[in-house]
């Protein structure tokens, strides 16, 4: 190990207690084919805490009932937990208002949600829709199931090699007929953090909204909703240490307001005649029928752990871990890393010289390590880098120096085995 | 636990290094191009058959060791064989490889033995079955195949297997 390699391992160590912060997840205590877990899918799912399994347990064992209904004990506590788990998600992404964060099933759904609410009523023929390369298959399906249904038209910002957008030809996109932008805060795939804030702003100087993607950002940085002065930002909770099954799509009042219900049912509606139903205020109005009550609560919770530990001091420590692995990836021949932009979140792609991705993930998977292989729900972007898939490591807060290691020492064993 | 090492043998590896009748056949009698959607791969058979026997086979595509072990493998024990054999070989080989079938009751199964392991890695098996299914879609003149479709062995019942 080189001196610099010496200093970037041990750069985090000190100012953030890894160990302690791990015991408090109990799966990662696991081993896997006899080996200890390390867990480097975090990009796909994180895991959770122990107080948010807690939360989840004294939910279900003492305060479950349906909530905004009867006037019971039970029905009161579940209704006040679940708002003052708004409140808390409303915190952590300082919306400026708690009508501004609607629960829905995660990042796919508020998606369809802005598609169903907003794009099918202000979105027509000819009008035209900006994404970028770097969006998960969540955020332009929807977008080109609408294009299919309006006669409207999906135009690409293109990325460099390096997987950084080209904010001219971004620029250059625009036009009277451009009438909404979608946008990933950070690329699933390669981990480039997008200039989402300047993106807005140019955006906004030409009247159209931005939906920004926050599904790989929320877990990771401090978001600010209003700083960043989006429409719309989506993200799922079961990425940010809570459970599946929950997601939070923040818009502006004034839009949610103006948009039309996305699914009809119970709890969205005022009132109801065969001739006419009166729907509800925002964000009651998009939130159809029974909501995982137990999951918002879970991810109320998580959200307070997160805050606890601190959003700056995630970022940091995980920016610690993508140096030491990628300078520790650099220095092997034979591998390399697929997505280099100089603003990157904790993703790590990375292609090996001679060995299929699926061969590295059951190889490292022997080895009791977990990455993600194959396109990563993101095919425009592999196709633009002519790789057909990638490995990828994607790190949280709770993973530590000796788990790069693991990785690193994985990746040689692979190579070994293919020679 | 499974003992993945088990699968990525030597045989396996260096049919992955020097795949065997790898490339295409000018005018082939038969052919099929299969695909797995959920990770690209895709591979094309190529056969020649005569009046009662496979008299050339090839294979080419992109690929994992896996599946590219599997086609090698495929193409030497089907070269010279009979259709009817032929088509044995691939249920004895799906079955196998979906773990319908240990590779003791499939008695033509030979070499290909050591793919019986890919029936524990669930993920895995579709990379083993791609060349199987493709050379099926060749004798089936199904011209293109996919993991995905509704033949999917993975999904379908294998016989009486």
């Amino acid at each position: 190990m080189s001196a610099i390699q010496t200093t970037l391992k041990s750069r985090s160590s000190s100012a953030f207690d890894v160990e302690r912060i791990r015991a408090d997840f109990p799966i990662l205590k696991l081993t896997v084919n006899d080996k200890p877990l390390v867990y480097l899918d975090n990009a796909a799912s994180s895991q959770m805490p122990q107080p948010v399994i807690d939360r989840l347990v004294r939910y279900q064992t003492t305060q479950h009932a349906n909530i905004n209904r009867a006037v019971h004990y039970l029905s009161e506590v579940a209704t006040s937990e679940f708002e003052e788990a708004r409140r808390k998600l409303q915190h952590f992404i300082n919306a400026n208002e708690e009508r501004e964060v609607i629960f829905t099933s995660g990042t796919t759904d508020a998606i369809n949600l802005v598609m169903h609410g907003y794009g099918r009523k202000f979105i027509g023929a000819g009008d035209e829709i900006i994404l970028t390369t770097l969006e998960h298959h969540s955020n332009i399906v929807p977008w080109q199931m609408l294009a299919e249904e309006k006669g409207a038209k999906i135009r690409v910002v293109p990325i460099n090699d390096a997987g950084e957008l080209l904010i001219d030809e971004y620029e250059k996109l625009f036009n009277e007929r451009t009438k909404f932008v979608g946008v990933t805060h950070v690329s699933n795939a390669l981990g480039t953090i997008n200039p989402v804030k300047e993106m807005i702003a140019f955006a906004h100087a030409r009247g159209v909204p931005v939906l920004v993607d926050g599904a790989q950002a929320a877990p990771h940085m401090k978001v600010d909703v209003q700083d960043l002065d989006c429409d719309f930002y989506a993200f799922s909770g079961h990425k940010l240490c809570g459970p599946t099954g929950i997601g939070i799509l923040y818009g502006g009042a004034a839009l949610l307001e103006n948009m039309q219900p996305f699914k009809g049912g119970g709890d969205m509606i005022l009132s109801v005649t065969f001739e006419k139903t009166t729907y509800n205020t925002i964000p009651h109005k998009f939130e159809a029928g029974t909501p995982p009550i137990a999951a918002a609560i879970g991810l109320g919770a998580a959200v307070d752990y997160l805050s606890e530990i601190g959003m700056d001091a995630i970022a940091a420590h995980e920016l610690a871990l993508l140096e030491y692995a990628t300078e520790q990836i650099n220095s092997m021949p034979g591998v390399r890393i697929i997505g280099t932009a100089g603003h990157k979140a904790a993703v790590l792609s990375f292609a090996v010289d001679g060995v299929h991705p699926h061969d590295i993930g059951t190889l490292l998977n022997q080895e009791g390590v977990a990455v993600r292989t194959g396109h990563h729900c993101a095919q425009p972007v592999m196709q633009r880098l002519h790789v057909p898939a990638t490995s990828r490591a994607s790190f949280a807060f709770y993973n530590s120096m000796d788990e790069v290691d693991a990785l690193i020492a994985g990746i040689r064993t692979v190579q070994k085995i293919f020679t | 636990m499974a003992n993945y090492k088990s699968l990525y043998q030597e045989v396996i590896l260096d049919h992955n290094k020097k795949p065997r009748n790898y490339g295409a056949i000018e005018s082939p009698s038969h052919h099929a191009v299969g695909h797995n959607p959920l990770c690209g791969d895709h591979i094309s058979v190529d056969i020649v058959l005569g009046d009662e026997r496979i008299n050339n086979i090839a294979f080419q595509g992109e690929s994992c060791a896996i599946c590219k072990a599997s086609a090698s493998m495929m193409t030497t024990a089907i070269k010279g064989k009979t259709r009817a054999e032929a088509e044995t070989l691939i249920q004895e080989f799906l079955a196998m490889a979906t773990g319908k079938l240990s590779h003791d009751a499939c008695p033509n199964i030979g070499r290909l033995a050591v793919f019986a392991g890919v029936s524990e890695l669930p993920t895995r098996v579709k990379c083993a079955i791609l060349p199987w299914h493709t050379l099926s879609g060749a004798f089936n003149a199904v011209a293109t195949t996919s993991t995905e479709a509704e033949q999917d062995p993975m999904h379908a019942p294998i016989g009486d297997a």
